[in-house]
């Protein structure tokens, strides 16, 4: 293949992988935002999501589409559920101190990820797309007779793939409008801003608090969801999705949603080609040292916003 | 007397908000100077940026005959200032007897003997001294007040700034500091912040008032007291005098 | 007894305890006890961050992992004598404890904690990067001739145990001392209350670097030690899990406690070592460990009976 159909095809991935992050990525940052909790078990919520995607599938039967949809509802239902649980039971009573609570969401993390092993096993198990169809993709060449379209081989995309990319762009844009123009979102907001004084308007903070868990966990879980028709379902899958979402999160602000979805595209986009051009193992390190230097050097995030 | 610490145009402006405006201040060796102003006057954004708790917008703080507004907190405390905390913070969960020791500590190193010394020294000056197994948060507020200002002593500052030391003890603990700021105007150079009236006339050589981050007056107790400037600002603000 | 009397009768006790039990232990616990001690080596170094200091890293790893690379990447490469590799191995943790430093504490509270977790997976991964020497995951295996300190061949089990209780005794002592010290106490007080310690006119920032230079190096010692007595270097010593491991330990064992670290290592490593004969899933017991440790016994075992007997306990 030539370059610019090679780069065109690896900024496809790169979205897919952009869309996924963004949504896990998005949980992560609301539950800093408005909780002010780095949650270390964030991957293993996605795990989940994507572990359960594969139960319920094979559990409904019924061909791959109805399976696909029931695990599209319940996985993360049941993730969101258990997430508030472990909210009221564990972080709750912590106080939501910073540094006690992610001592206890790594915990929760080995928890969560041990469980896995014990119930579901170490194989990795795919879960069959709703739909697949192979989408070839056009280019465009200056020949002799000017510009014309040809489909080069190789260059194709699934339409499971544009179905991920979209069903994130939906469940992104339905997050905002439910934050900024709903009553409920209004009141988490409200948390985020000041914790004390919302409780002191009558907002049930433990509620809100746990809600907003719950609502995190989820999105981290329908991200894994959407991602097992492409890459299975194993139960270390958690660690690599946790990094790159605090990678996100961290690039984009702590805590910002606009600032994170920038940043997914940012890191999604960049991480599909620049696996092109280096090994990904060097790739993954200058990822990591980033996020370092951006907390040392600017804690507000390269698109964070000056303080309140 | 010799000036012992002075700022030229102090100024601190948190966004729009101007809370310091060029303040001239002078301190003599060896006096008791009381600052005092209405609430919101900047009194203590001023003190901070005389510790280096807060950095200026703009204007130099001069300690000793030094420079030192680009020193950070703990080079100016090692330079003997002293700074005893408007909210109280103590060491909560360590002895009383460590919290003045480790006061002590930074001036007198390795020497045991005279760490036991200094800090049983100050803890008997404040009264604590039946106290100074006690954990630090077990006091009383009051108590947690006084302890401030024995690990105040300890360091045996040439400068002691005092942030509101009165400030909810009760009426026969504020007879004991007063007792305890006099006998120490001989040893070092007091810089009192303060609410109470009735403290600022008995113990203060000179007040210092500030008003809307600015030097309103400055005189002997009487002089301000009879100030009509000095009344109207309380007045003006709500009094609290 | 006096204070001072009483910490050197309980901590010389504990080294004497253990000098006693390698001739008795059988040739399995033999092996782990030696193991324990000179993971504690580890949580000791990890406790004078954490549990003394306040400064809670997530990537102390890196340090256990540039002693055991700074002492077996010359011993494996260049044949350098085991004395000399060890020397090596504490000058690397060092080092890179000395620039992280300076570089992470410029934060605090959660960020410092991120900052490190990210420090600690580049190392990691800059292990994986250079494999041709690393030989990454798959680790080094160092030779019997590497393992010779002065005549004496470490893979020999009594003369690792001797080595690994030597270390620990080193380290448990050098802790009793620093602990002791005034820049001891200001490590505390600087874990207590930050801003009043430094207005008591204490230069904060260079104390919290040389907490993490020393507790750097104490890892790193650690490190280079497991590599000489068990003979093998890798890739999975430098994971998160190994950066877990010590906050376990220490949490556990009571954070600032001088002899916490210890009894955590020693509780949590037979946990797992039983637990490992039932389930593949051992970590879950560390999980558990986490939470419930964190939610109901904060000051961990030392913690509680410093709280509940041993008031003097250092």
């Amino acid at each position: 293949m030539d370059f610019g159909p090679y780069l065109l095809l690896a900024s496809l991935e790169g979205a897919v992988t952009a869309a996924v992050l963004a949504l896990m990525a998005a949980g992560l940052s609301l539950v800093f935002g408005v909780m002010r909790v780095v949650n270390v078990a964030h991957g293993e919520f996605y795990m989940l999501g994507a572990v359960l995607a594969w139960v319920v599938a094979s559990a409904v039967g019924g061909g791959p589409v109805l399976g696909f949809v029931a695990a599209l509802v319940v996985a993360p239902l049941l993730v969101g559920a258990l997430a508030a649980a472990a909210d009221v039971t564990v972080l709750k009573r912590l106080d939501y101190d910073p540094e006690r609570t992610i001592v206890a969401t790594i915990g929760l993390l080995y928890i969560l990820q041990q469980l896995t092993l014990m119930g579901y096993g170490p194989e990795a198990r795919p879960v069959a797309p709703p739909f697949n169809a192979r989408l070839a993709l056009p280019w465009v060449e200056w020949g002799d007779a000017g510009p014309q379209l040809y489909w080069p081989w190789g260059l194709s995309i699934t339409s499971y793939k544009l179905f991920v990319i979209g069903a994130a762009v939906a469940v992104l844009a339905g997050l905002w409008l439910f934050m900024t123009r709903t009553r409920v979102g209004l009141v988490m907001r409200a948390t985020q801003l000041d914790g004390e004084m919302a409780q002191a308007f009558g907002i049930p903070v433990e509620r809100v608090y746990a809600g907003v868990f719950g609502l995190g966990a989820a999105l981290a879980a329908l991200a894994g969801v959407l991602i097992v028709p492409i890459q299975q379902a194993h139960y270390l899958m958690g660690g690599e999705a946790l990094l790159l979402s605090f990678i996100v999160v961290i690039i984009g602000g702590l805590g910002s949603l606009a600032g994170t979805v920038i940043a997914a595209v940012l890191i999604g986009m960049s991480d599909g080609i620049i696996s092109v051009f280096f090994s990904p193992t060097l790739a993954k390190i200058i990822a990591t040292l980033l996020v370092a230097f951006v907390l040392v050097f600017r804690p507000r995030g390269l698109m964070g916003k000056a303080a309140r | 007397m010799s000036t012992l610490l002075s700022t030229r145009a102090l100024s601190k402006r948190f966004g729009g908000l101007t809370a310091v405006h060029e303040v001239d201040f002078d301190l003599p060796e060896g006096e008791i100077r009381a600052l005092i102003g209405p609430n919101g006057a900047g009194k203590t954004t001023f003190v901070s940026m005389l510790i280096g708790r807060v950095a200026p917008s703009a204007g130099a703080v001069v300690f000793d005959g030094q420079d030192v507004t680009g020193l950070p907190a703990h080079s100016r405390v090692a330079l003997g200032m002293a700074y005893t905390f408007q909210i109280t913070s103590v060491f909560a969960r360590l002895a009383v007897a460590e919290n003045v020791a480790l006061a002590a500590r930074r001036r007198l190193g390795r020497d045991r003997a005279a760490v036991r010394e200094a800090t049983a020294r100050a803890l008997d000056r404040v009264g604590l001294s039946d106290r100074s197994g006690a954990l630090a948060g077990d006091l009383s507020y009051g108590h947690q007040r006084l302890l401030e200002v024995a690990m105040g002593l300890a360091q045996r500052p040439r400068l002691l700034i005092l942030d509101e030391p009165t400030q909810g003890l009760s009426d026969s603990e504020i007879a004991a500091f007063k007792a305890l700021i006099r006998g120490l105007a001989a040893e070092t150079t007091i810089l009192l912040i303060e609410h109470n009236m009735a403290v600022v006339m008995e113990l203060a050589d000179t007040v210092t008032v500030l008003n809307f981050g600015e030097v309103l007056a400055e005189g002997t107790p009487a002089e301000i007291h009879a100030s009509a400037a000095v009344q109207a600002a309380y007045l003006g603000t709500g009094a609290d005098a | 007894m006096t204070g001072r009397g009483r910490e050197i009768a309980l901590h010389g006790g504990l080294v004497a305890l253990l000098a006693v039990l390698a001739f008795v232990l059988p040739a399995y616990h033999h092996g782990n006890v030696a193991r324990v001690m000179v993971l504690a080596v580890y949580a000791m170094g990890y406790n004078l961050a954490f549990g003394y200091t306040g400064l809670l890293s997530l990537g102390h790893a890196m340090f256990f992992a540039a002693g055991m690379y700074g002492m077996g990447l010359p011993a494996y490469h260049l044949g350098l004598g085991a004395g000399l590799s060890f020397v090596a191995g504490l000058a690397a943790a060092a080092g890179l404890a000395l620039a992280v430093g300076v570089l992470a504490l410029r934060t605090a509270g959660v960020a410092f904690m991120i900052v490190t977790l990210m420090f600690s997976q580049a190392a990691y991964l800059t292990i994986l990067l250079f494999g041709t020497y690393t030989r990454g995951d798959e680790g080094l295996v160092l030779t019997r001739a590497s393992r010779v300190l002065a005549g004496v061949d470490l893979s020999d089990p009594m003369a690792r145990y001797v080595a690994a209780l030597g270390l620990f005794a080193v380290a448990l002592f050098f802790t009793l001392w620093l602990v002791r010290q005034p820049e001891g106490r200001v490590l505390v007080a600087i874990r207590e209350n930050e801003e009043r310690a430094e207005l008591l006119g204490y230069n904060v920032f260079r104390h919290k670097l040389a907490a993490i230079v020393l507790s750097g190096t104490m890892s790193g010692a650690a490190g280079a030690a497991y590599g000489l007595l068990f003979g093998y270097v890798g890739a999975s010593f430098a994971e998160v899990q190994y950066s877990i491991f010590p906050l376990l330990w220490v949490l556990l064992g009571g954070a600032g406690t001088v002899i916490g670290p210890f009894l955590g290592t020693l509780f949590m490593f037979y946990l797992i070592d039983l637990s490992a004969d039932i389930t593949s899933a051992y970590m879950l017991i560390a999980g558990l460990a986490l939470v419930l440790l964190t939610l109901f016994a904060p000051q961990g075992l030392g913690g509680e009976i410093r709280r509940r007997w041993a008031g003097w306990l250092p």
